[in-house]
């Protein structure tokens, strides 16, 4: 075997490695979670696990269904605060904003990306909260107060999907629209807005995404009770706060049930990421 | 508004007489200076235009008239301005950065520039792409778009103009069945006499054609060429082309553009057979461009 042919298997084997190293660790979490999680849901009994509305480790009754719940308002909370405003803005980026302004805007929404989630967790804790607490009813720490906090996280990712999907729209609809004698704003939310629908979609699916797995930021404002909020002035647990709350001392059926809230969460992910694809496939077949 | 868009421009006002050769026989000069005779009023006029890409001299000194109900040819190679001249037309070019209009282009002899409002002149002057340009909506949805922009609401006013629009492109009985089907799963001979049909739905008075059968297979483009012949009736219509034996099939009157400059105007008939200038005889014979 000459030399060149043994650097070239040697590099092929390289990238195939590195290849494998994402999927493998996809397969790892998924037969973690799944064999630890699986018999623990068995042993509680999947109605009982999943539509449970009593979460007591103490007494053995493991009902995620507030933390279900849970996470299902403080996501659609989150989707209420940040979908319009990420979109509005992404419109703005894409068709309004003259070049200074956009120029001095982008960063700022690329900048809000890169923030760590404790560092919005401990803004919510200090800026938020007080005033939920001091101008509403109740505690403060609140699905309120989370969906407040999340609706700004997603900004980013809601705001740099959608605008590139708004930028992509050819040229030719919206000049079609003015030779019509339309002005900007009926071209712009008309045509091009509806012409970019899909990847708009895919913007707002990936927010929820993002939403319903944030952890830490979630648990520093939203008080985490376990039990199905009464108002948006109520404490709230999300199934991501559930794990990360009580794993540190938990143990037997108690870990197993945790581990069990985690595979629900990963089905929740999958179920996102599936309708993502849809989604885009979907926009690439127009 | 309403009134404004239903309004039709009334194609009895200006009978058909044919090509006069009397009105048209003029020099370039008088083609573009003179006043012209009754049976063919003006509907556009172009005066002293000078167009600039920043620093690019696109078009120098134009004159030209846009007689009514009548097809007019502005042919040359490519780079000549002719395009340039039809995006003038309907301000499209305003889109352009950088771009500076001199001189005056009137629609009834009002300013387009300056006496009318941007978008109620595209609404007046439609225009048909190049490239087929079908909003990613539904048939119905892209010749409604127009009259709602122009304040139509009503449902059956909507389908009234849905179909007679159609109908007008000649496409009403190939599409009537498909009116809630994606204008994108047309073909492209479709697509582009549903933007016809889009034009049309505005009630325009000027129907703008930039190149709009050079990405179409010939018989669709024979299909919008008698389109073409059948609009005239109702409306004035303008046309670039690169096809010059498209230009001496459809157009009554044509003008040849080189290098920024309108070298001659005129009957298509006499531009093409005994022309004026020596450019255009080299052009129109195949010689270049």
């Amino acid at each position: 075997m000459s030399s060149s042919a043994a650097k070239e298997g040697l590099a092929r084997a390289l990238f195939a490695i590195a290849a494998a190293v994402s999927v493998l660790a996809v397969v790892l979490i998924c037969v973690f979670l799944f064999a630890n999680g699986v018999p623990a849901m068995a042993q509680i009994g999947l109605p009982e696990f999943l539509f449970g509305s009593t979460w007591r480790p103490a007494n053995d009754l493991y009902g995620i269904f507030p933390m279900i719940v849970g996470s299902i308002y403080v996501t659609a909370g989150a989707m209420i605060v940040g979908v319009p405003t990420g979109l509005l803005c992404a419109i703005f980026l894409s068709r309004f904003a003259s070049r200074g302004v956009a120029a001095a805007l982008k960063p700022g929404v690329e900048l809000l990306a890169g923030i760590p989630s404790v560092v919005y967790g401990f803004f919510g804790l200090v800026v938020i909260v007080p005033f939920i607490r001091e101008n509403m009813p109740g505690r403060g720490l609140s699905l309120l107060a989370a969906a407040l906090l999340l609706g700004i996280m997603i900004l980013p990712t809601v705001i740099t999907v959608a605008q590139s999907a708004i930028d992509a729209v050819p040229r030719k609809y919206y000049e079609g629209a003015l030779a019509l004698g339309a002005d900007h704003e009926r071209s712009v939310f008309r045509v091009i807005v509806p012409a970019a629908i899909s990847g708009i979609m895919a913007a707002v699916v990936l927010g929820v995404g993002r939403a319903i797995g944030e952890t830490m930021a979630v648990i520093m404002v939203a008080g985490n009770q376990p039990v199905i909020p009464g108002s948006i002035f109520d404490g709230v647990r999300t199934m991501t706060a559930n794990i990360v709350l009580e794993m540190g001392y938990a143990a037997d059926l108690h870990r197993g049930a945790l581990v069990a809230t985690g595979v629900v969460l990963f089905v929740f992910i999958l179920l996102i990421t599936m309708l993502f694809n849809a989604i885009k496939r979907r926009g690439e077949v127009k | 508004m309403t009134n404004a868009v239903m309004e039709r421009t009334d194609a009895a006002v200006v009978p058909e007489t044919g090509k006069s050769p009397v009105a048209f026989a003029a020099p370039v000069s008088e083609f573009s200076h003179t006043a012209v005779p009754v049976e063919t009023a003006s509907k556009m006029e172009v005066r002293d235009l000078d167009l600039y890409y920043k620093s690019f001299h696109a078009l120098k000194g134009v004159n030209l008239t846009f007689p009514k109900n009548q097809v007019t040819a502005l042919i040359g190679p490519s780079g000549c301005g002719k395009s340039t001249l039809l995006k003038s037309l309907n301000r499209m070019n305003d889109l352009v950065e950088g771009c500076r209009v001199e001189g005056s282009i009137t629609l009834d002899g009002s300013d387009a520039y300056r006496e009318i409002d941007v978008n109620n002149l595209r609404r007046r002057v439609g225009m048909v792409f190049q490239q087929p340009n079908p909003f990613p909506m539904s048939v119905y949805d892209n010749v409604a778009f127009g009259p709602r922009t122009h304040g139509i609401r009503k449902k059956s006013d909507l389908d009234d103009i849905v179909e007679q629009s159609l109908r007008d492109a000649a496409i009403w009985d190939e599409l009537k069945d498909r009116l809630k089907k994606n204008a994108l799963g047309l073909s492209g001979g479709q697509q582009q006499r549903l933007c016809i049909a889009r034009a049309l739905a505005v009630r325009p008075e000027v129907l703008l054609m930039d190149e709009s059968t050079s990405a179409l297979d010939p018989i669709s483009t024979a299909k919008i060429e008698e389109l073409v012949g059948e609009l005239k009736k109702s409306y004035t219509v303008i046309m670039v082309t690169h096809n010059m034996l498209q230009a001496l099939r459809v157009s009554d009157k044509t003008a040849f553009f080189l290098l920024g400059e309108m070298v001659e105007a005129g009957d298509t008939d006499t531009v093409f057979t005994s022309p004026n200038d020596a450019r255009t005889a080299d052009y129109v014979a195949g010689r270049f461009g």
